[in-house]
């Protein structure tokens, strides 16, 4: 990881990334994240490389003198950096804990080699969210139940994501033959083109894949 | 009339203004959970019936089933609503509850929110390679490093990264490393005063 970041290890399989570069990933991973009303699939990598490239500035700075502008500068970053990943990663908690059982119905239903939508450790934490609540419900209410009604599927008792909420976008690579779903009975599906660096305001299904690819940022 | 005692609920949490937690109605659960045996005992009686050839019950079973379907509804609502609002007094308080909502609080929900800390503390612990990442901190974004903070309760002294100790004396002003006083500001032990 510090050779990626450094941009020193020519073998290295991985992309190259520099610092500023890594932070503009986390950057558009928490947009993306904020404004998409489903979970989208985890940045671990990303994550990962921040929160070392975190602990490596905080290193530097104990070894800094105290006083000196650039410490405070630097400390400043360092907060700026953390505040954007603590924020992102709570984003993506909420989610889960909103969603959980569509989350893990996901994830069970995906195929396999399919990059997963959790990191292993949100995984976790969704299975014993589902668990706990699950377990609760059970011991208060459903136990008393007559016996045909002590079964609630989570499925359909949790509200899903709102794929047909509209999101503001802009658009990194050019796209196009994008298919809009007609919104009205009297209208019928038509063909967009998306330009480079234009705005839109569109339904978040009919972009999804663009989020997922990077192709398109939401804003 | 059916679903009264449910409805009443979900009337309760509904009237409660957000981020508050109104005492378990622990009677209020049983009186449904009561209301629903008493359905389904007669469904049972009704069900034998119709079998032997009372088919004009059928629609008075559909009707208590309907019913049997709204409470429970209800009460899993009025359950998971509650898991909700205890959430985010994790998030506001942190893992130690304050008296006054704990005693709000039905054994279970206690059960269900200690596993809860768990669970997110496993997680937060796991994020990174050392020590995690404590999400429940920067929650507004860094405008400054320094805060004017402004205490509201003895506090007793406080260390802070240098080393330094200081002592947070009621009504007394700091100028203090904002990470540092995030979590005491959420407390309610100190104000973060603004000019």
């Amino acid at each position: 990881m510090a050779e990626e970041q450094e941009g020193s290890d020519a073998g290295s399989e991985e992309v190259l990334l520099t610092p500023a570069q890594l932070i503009r990933s986390l950057e558009q991973a928490w947009m993306n994240e904020k404004f998409a009303p489903e979970l989208l699939e985890s940045k671990s990598e990303v994550v990962e490389c921040v929160v070392e490239q975190l602990e490596h500035m905080e290193e530097n700075l104990k070894r800094a003198k105290g006083g000196d502008l650039k410490v405070s500068i630097h400390r400043m970053e360092v907060e700026r950096i953390r505040y954007v990943l603590s924020s992102y990663l709570r984003c993506r908690l909420r989610k889960i804990e909103k969603f959980f059982p569509h989350v893990l119905e996901k994830e069970k239903t995906r195929a396999e080699g399919d990059p997963s939508i959790l990191s292993p450790e949100e995984f976790a934490f969704a299975k014993e969210y589902m668990a706990n609540t699950e377990t609760h419900f059970r011991n208060v209410a459903l136990k008393h139940m007559p016996p045909n009604l002590q079964k609630v599927d989570l499925l359909k008792a949790v509200t899903k994501p709102n794929l047909d909420s509209f999101v503001f976008l802009r658009v990194k690579e050019r796209q196009e033959n994008i298919l809009v779903e007609p919104e009205t009975d009297e209208q019928r599906e038509y063909v967009i083109d998306l330009d480079e660096d234009s705005q839109h305001l569109i339904r978040y299904k009919t972009i999804a894949p663009l989020v997922a690819s990077g192709a398109v940022q939401l804003i | 009339m059916f679903g009264e005692k449910a409805i009443e609920l979900i009337r309760e949490l509904h009237r409660a203004s957000d981020g508050q937690l109104p005492a378990f109605n622990e009677d209020g659960i049983r009186q449904v959970l009561e209301e629903m045996k008493a359905l389904y005992e007669q469904n049972q009686a009704d069900v034998n019936e119709a079998k032997s050839g009372h088919s004009e019950l059928i629609s008075t079973i559909k009707f208590r089933h309907c019913s049997l379907l709204r409470n429970r509804r209800c009460i899993v609502a009025y359950l998971y609503d509650r898991l909700l609002r205890i959430r985010a007094l994790r998030w506001e308080y942190g893992s130690v509850l304050p008296n006054a909502v704990r005693f709000h609080m039905s054994a279970e929900e206690m059960e269900w929110f200690n596993q809860y800390k768990k669970s997110l503390a496993t997680y937060m612990r796991s994020i990174g390679g050392g020590e995690g990442l404590d999400l429940t901190q920067d929650i507004k974004p860094p405008k400054s490093l320094y805060i004017e903070v402004r205490c509201l309760k003895d506090y007793g002294e406080f260390e802070i990264d240098d080393g330094t100790i200081i002592l947070l004396k009621k009504n007394s002003q700091h100028f203090l490393p904002r990470w540092k006083c995030e979590q005491l500001i959420r407390q309610g032990i100190l104000e973060h005063v603004l000019s």
